[in-house]
């Protein structure tokens, strides 16, 4: 299955970046710059757009921003310039307290996995609708769908700390799309699982594609980016620059 | 696809787990700590009460009552004088009691500096009358003053008020110490907690992290934080009021000469003692919990 290319469009001078249907692009950034503290800037007039139902890729060498631009995405900082947009919103006009809500919108799985050790898998992959105070009776049999979808039913009651790095992957993709998320973001999803369950993650997420998420993948696997003809975008020195493939 | 593969898995059962992972071993250098913060806030408080009773105790003595000195002169028997005076005086308006005292009441009073040996019955010992009275601001003092001058006795009418001003002072005084001890104690415990509960979202960091990344609000995170301290405090709390009614119990049982120990707590079983004593845990508690919710929520709002 081919990944959605169209309907990702990138401009490093762009006046004007977001299109008159906002509704349409799930993340807009506009000469966006960041730096942490009083660092150097990291990012650098970066400026894209993420539409709805789009696949891209974002690939870099290690130390090139990749991290620190899902960072700004997922809301855990904020850009240092520029004008960053999730959802139609300015999320420099937003409050603190408006950000969970936008941050519910978005599923993000990590290299590291990031799961909860204590918690068995099915309680990790129920955590977003758990903080989102739905009740467990309203959620359980849909985990437990998700937990067997993605392969893993004979592990619900297991402990991250007993599974292989893949099954660990794929409970963090679990929990990132288990409340539907519009946008999923992963950074080197891959990067700690053979080549062989990389290919199988990756059809994961053209799979959660297919059903309408917006997928971002950062990896420096070229491998994977060639498996697909997604639009890549690519960071050097914190500078983006853009190549659509389907083009 | 085989039937088991079609049949939907079926969720664990029980209940949610907690989100923040067992503590115990990180915990139980602050539960000592709070368990003994608290053992010292209940003595501080018992000691505060005990302070205030005394107080109010000392000073209704001294407002409502007036002490009259009977000077031996030659050829007057003083304890003859001191009981026919008292007599009258008692029948004065505004006089609820008055009481003559013996030239023996006298030197038993002065045995802890003269000694219990006896004095010499040459040594002119003046003779007391204790009088009460009906209203501590209402003091008769120009009719007892006509009374012994009419009969003609030599002596002195004392209101104590040179003592109820030094004794108020002293008392204000103490109450201050008390309150203020206590309100430190419980100061020092809301800033240990505070710094545990830092210390705790430190050593948490990946939990706090998941929950943001999962749409967490900040009030979610110290919630959970809150409520752990709570439960931390409450039981450190019970821990430190037993041991301080245990204390309070065995200087109550053994400290029977009150007067050497006014400053050591003391249980009256009153209904304040019981009530303190079972607030504390609640009150624990109750400090933990705000201290370890206020110092996440500022945590938080700092590093996101």
């Amino acid at each position: 299955m081919a990944a959605k290319a169209a309907g990702f469009r990138v401009s490093e001078t762009a006046v004007n970046p977001f299109p008159q249907s906002e509704s349409e692009v799930i993340v807009g950034f506009d000469a966006v710059g960041m730096r942490y503290g009083r660092g150097p800037e990291i990012l650098k007039d970066v400026s894209f757009q993420l539409e709805r139902g789009s696949f891209t890729f974002l690939t870099g060498p290690s130390g090139a921003g990749k991290t620190s631009l899902l960072r700004l995405i997922y809301m855990a900082n904020k850009a240092s310039r520029g004008v960053v947009q999730h959802f139609g919103h300015d999320t420099a006009a937003l409050q603190r307290k408006d950000l969970p809500d936008l941050r519910r919108r978005i599923g993000v799985v990590f290299q590291e996995f990031r799961m909860l050790e204590h918690l068995s898998v099915f309680e990790n992959v129920a955590l977003p609708l758990r903080v989102a105070g739905q009740k467990r009776a309203n959620y359980a049999e849909d985990v437990a769908e998700l937990v067997n979808w993605v392969g893993l039913a004979h592990h619900m009651e297991s402990r991250p700390a007993t599974l292989s790095g893949g099954e660990q992957q794929r409970v963090a993709i679990a929990r990132a799309v288990v409340n539907q998320p519009e946008l999923l973001i992963a950074d080197e999803p891959t990067g700690n699982v053979d080549p062989d369950m990389a290919r199988r993650l990756l059809r994961l997420f053209v799979e959660l594609n297919r059903l309408g998420t917006t997928v971002l993948i950062a990896t420096h696997d070229l491998t994977l980016v060639r498996a697909l003809e997604a639009p890549v975008m690519s960071l050097a020195d914190g500078r983006l620059t853009y190549r659509d493939r389907a083009a | 696809m085989s039937d088991a593969e079609k049949m939907p898995p079926a969720p664990p059962s029980g209940g949610p787990a907690r989100l923040l992972p067992p503590d115990a071993g990180r915990d139980r250098p602050l539960f000592i700590v709070s368990a003994i913060l608290v053992f010292l806030a209940c003595l501080a408080a018992l000691g505060a009460r005990s302070t205030w009773t005394s107080s109010e105790r000392w000073m209704d003595d001294l407002d409502g009552s007036l002490t009259v000195q009977i000077r031996p002169s030659e050829g007057r028997d003083a304890d003859q004088d001191a009981i026919d005076i008292a007599r009258l005086i008692a029948e004065t308006p505004g006089v609820s009691r008055a009481d003559a005292r013996s030239r023996a009441d006298s030197e038993a009073l002065l045995a802890p500096w003269f000694g219990t040996s006896g004095l010499p019955a040459d040594l002119p010992v003046p003779v007391l009358i204790d009088i009460g009275l009906d209203n501590p601001d209402g003091a008769p003092l120009d009719e007892i003053a006509d009374i012994l001058e009419t009969a003609g006795i030599d002596a002195d009418i004392d209101d104590h008020g040179r003592w109820s001003d030094a004794v108020a002072r002293a008392s204000q005084l103490a109450r201050l110490l008390a309150f203020g001890l206590l309100a430190l104690i419980l100061g020092a415990a809301a800033a240990v907690i505070a710094f545990a509960a830092r210390a705790s979202l430190v050593a948490r960091r990946d939990v706090a992290d998941a929950l943001h990344i999962v749409g967490a609000t900040d009030s979610y995170v110290a919630g959970l934080f809150q409520r752990r301290f709570f439960s931390l405090g409450m039981k450190a709390g019970a821990a430190g009021a037993i041991f301080a009614a245990l204390i309070a119990i065995l200087v109550a049982v053994g400290g029977s000469n009150a007067d050497a120990l006014y400053f050591l707590p003391e249980l009256l079983f009153s209904p304040f003692e019981i009530i303190a004593l079972a607030a504390a845990p609640l009150i624990a508690g109750g400090v933990a919990a705000l201290s370890a919710r206020l110092a996440v929520e500022e945590e938080l709002r700092k590093r996101w």
